[in-house]
């Protein structure tokens, strides 16, 4: 018999606002988080992009001077999001032994990264920081959420590209499923808004060129999308098996029924344009939620505005379900708040919980004419999504071939 | 030209306060670092890699020990700077 798993808890710093309920707000205000960079690195090193979408709140505004400066910003992101779950989640008096973390990053710690590099060139080995190796980890994030909210069940970190946060989120449902913890706060964090990731995702082309209209630049689904656009930030969820959130009274979002996890043995970055390892890691989900397809009601889709990507994403949609898919309400919010890599999928999860708890698929924005290779049921105002139980997906999709998928029910 | 003892102890105690949240004032030359102040090895050679680049000097692995207190560290760096 396995346990009911709720989320009880919900943070988030994104390029739409400092909180969760703030980028919820903006997002379904059809607000967009890119603009041009004003730092002096996008001009001196000739980047071929000038925009992102960097969260809207800066850490110096949230933390302490010595927090700022003993954490790479993925952490600084990471902390930022999970004290407001935590906070949200009512502060629980939990057994310390029985909490646990799962908090994932993409790439690291890569500000700490090139900058202790830079150190290391240009004054030499001595001026090197001691703690550059605890701050630059990809565990770095995990252990500094650990350490503020004395979780110490464990503190994990799967590294799965874009895919790393809900595969996060995936791995805490099956970590208290196997009773682990009783209550995990997951997520994923990524300070990636940074002229070398510009420089290297803009070198493969995967990023959009729309220097001039940064705010119209992530456009899932449009016939005119070039690429994704660099976003920001973190997003937190705090899990508890829900015998553990009953007892000590607590509001309940969702219910968090599933998680699948697959890999496309394909192409290191290409999707397989059948989408079929996507489409096993829906069915998986599913199964594990005990749903059959037909139950879904509401896809956050990955759709990060690749000409790609998008496409494989819908033929896996359509091999799992179907004609029903073009009735299913879809949301590609990445075109609002672009694409946070490694913490991409832990805020769009958060959206998928409250597009349940508000019964409204958010706005896709810049969606001007939808391409007809993609007739999804997209829409750039939000769809009511109706007083009936309802079913959400979450998919995110990352370079390596990584497939990862939740899903949540109505409470 | 040689900053004095006193000039010495603001910078020591501003590299501390950024490092660790330590307000300035409690940084004072006859507190220890590790049983007043709490700081931890790690923290001890952040501080003396900073304190390098800040004051133009060098405080050798050897001599790190050495330096017990604020005090220690003051009358090291300021020596080292003449």
């Amino acid at each position: 018999m396995s346990k009911k798993i709720v989320v009880t808890g919900i943070g988030a710093t994104s390029p739409l606002g400092g909180t969760a309920p703030e980028s919820w707000t903006a997002l379904l205000a059809g607000e967009s988080g890119a603009h041009t960079l004003t730092q002096d690195w996008v001009a001196e090193l000739e980047l071929p992009v000038t925009f992102a979408a960097e969260t809207r709140v800066r850490p110096e505004a949230m933390l302490e001077r010595s927090e700022l400066n003993r954490l790479d910003p993925t952490s600084q992101f990471a902390l930022i999001a999970s004290r407001e779950a935590w906070q949200d989640a009512g502060v629980p008096e939990v057994d310390r032994d029985r909490l646990g973390v799962e908090y994932s990053t993409g790439i690291g710690g890569l500000w700490t990264l090139t900058s202790a590099y830079d150190t290391l060139v240009k004054k030499g080995a001595r001026r090197v920081l001691p703690m550059t190796v605890p701050m630059l980890m990809p565990n770095a994030a995990a252990a500094a959420v650990s350490m503020d909210l004395t979780a110490r069940a464990f503190a994990r970190t799967n590294v799965s590209a874009c895919a790393s946060s809900t595969e996060a989120i995936a791995n805490a449902y099956d970590h208290l499923q196997a009773g682990y913890a009783d209550i995990i706060v997951a997520g994923g964090a990524e300070a990636c808004v940074h002229p070398l990731p510009l420089a290297a995702f803009a070198a493969m082309r995967a990023l959009s060129r729309r220097n001039d209209s940064p705010e119209t630049a992530s456009r899932p689904y449009d016939v005119n999308r070039d690429g994704f656009v660099m976003g920001e930030g973190a997003a937190s969820v705090v899990l508890e098996t829900e015998e553990h959130a009953r007892a000590r009274g607590a509001k309940i979002y969702a219910e968090l029924v599933g998680g699948g996890v697959t890999a496309d043995s394909f192409h290191i970055t290409a999707p397989d344009p059948e989408g079929s390892g996507a489409a096993r890691a829906v069915r998986a989900a599913l199964e594990q939620a005990g749903a059959a397809p037909d139950e879904v009601t509401h896809i956050n889709a990955h759709a990060t505005s690749t000409p790609v990507g998008d496409v494989a994403e819908y033929h896996a949609l359509l091999a799992v379900f179907g004609d029903r898919v073009h009735e299913i309400p879809v949301s590609a919010t990445k075109g609002a708040h672009g694409h946070l890599l490694g913490g991409t999928g832990a805020l769009e999860a958060i959206f998928a919980v409250l597009a349940l708890r508000d019964r409204l698929a958010p706005p896709t924005l810049n969606l001007e004419e939808q391409d007809p290779a993609i007739p999804l049921r997209v829409s750039t105002s939000s769809q009511a999504l109706g007083a009936a139980p309802q079913l959400a997906i979450s998919n995110s999709f990352g370079f390596g071939g990584h497939n990862a998928v939740v899903a949540f029910r109505s409470v | 030209m040689a900053l004095s003892n006193d000039e010495v102890l603001a910078g020591l105690a501003e590299i501390i306060n950024e490092d660790t949240g330590i307000a300035p004032e409690s940084v004072q030359t006859d507190k220890s670092f590790t049983d007043d102040l709490d700081i931890d090895s790690i923290t001890m050679m952040t501080v003396v890699v900073k304190a390098e680049e800040k004051f133009g000097v060098t405080i050798p692995d050897e001599e790190v020990k050495n330096l017990k207190t604020v005090g220690d560290a003051v009358s090291y760096i300021s020596g080292a700077q003449s």
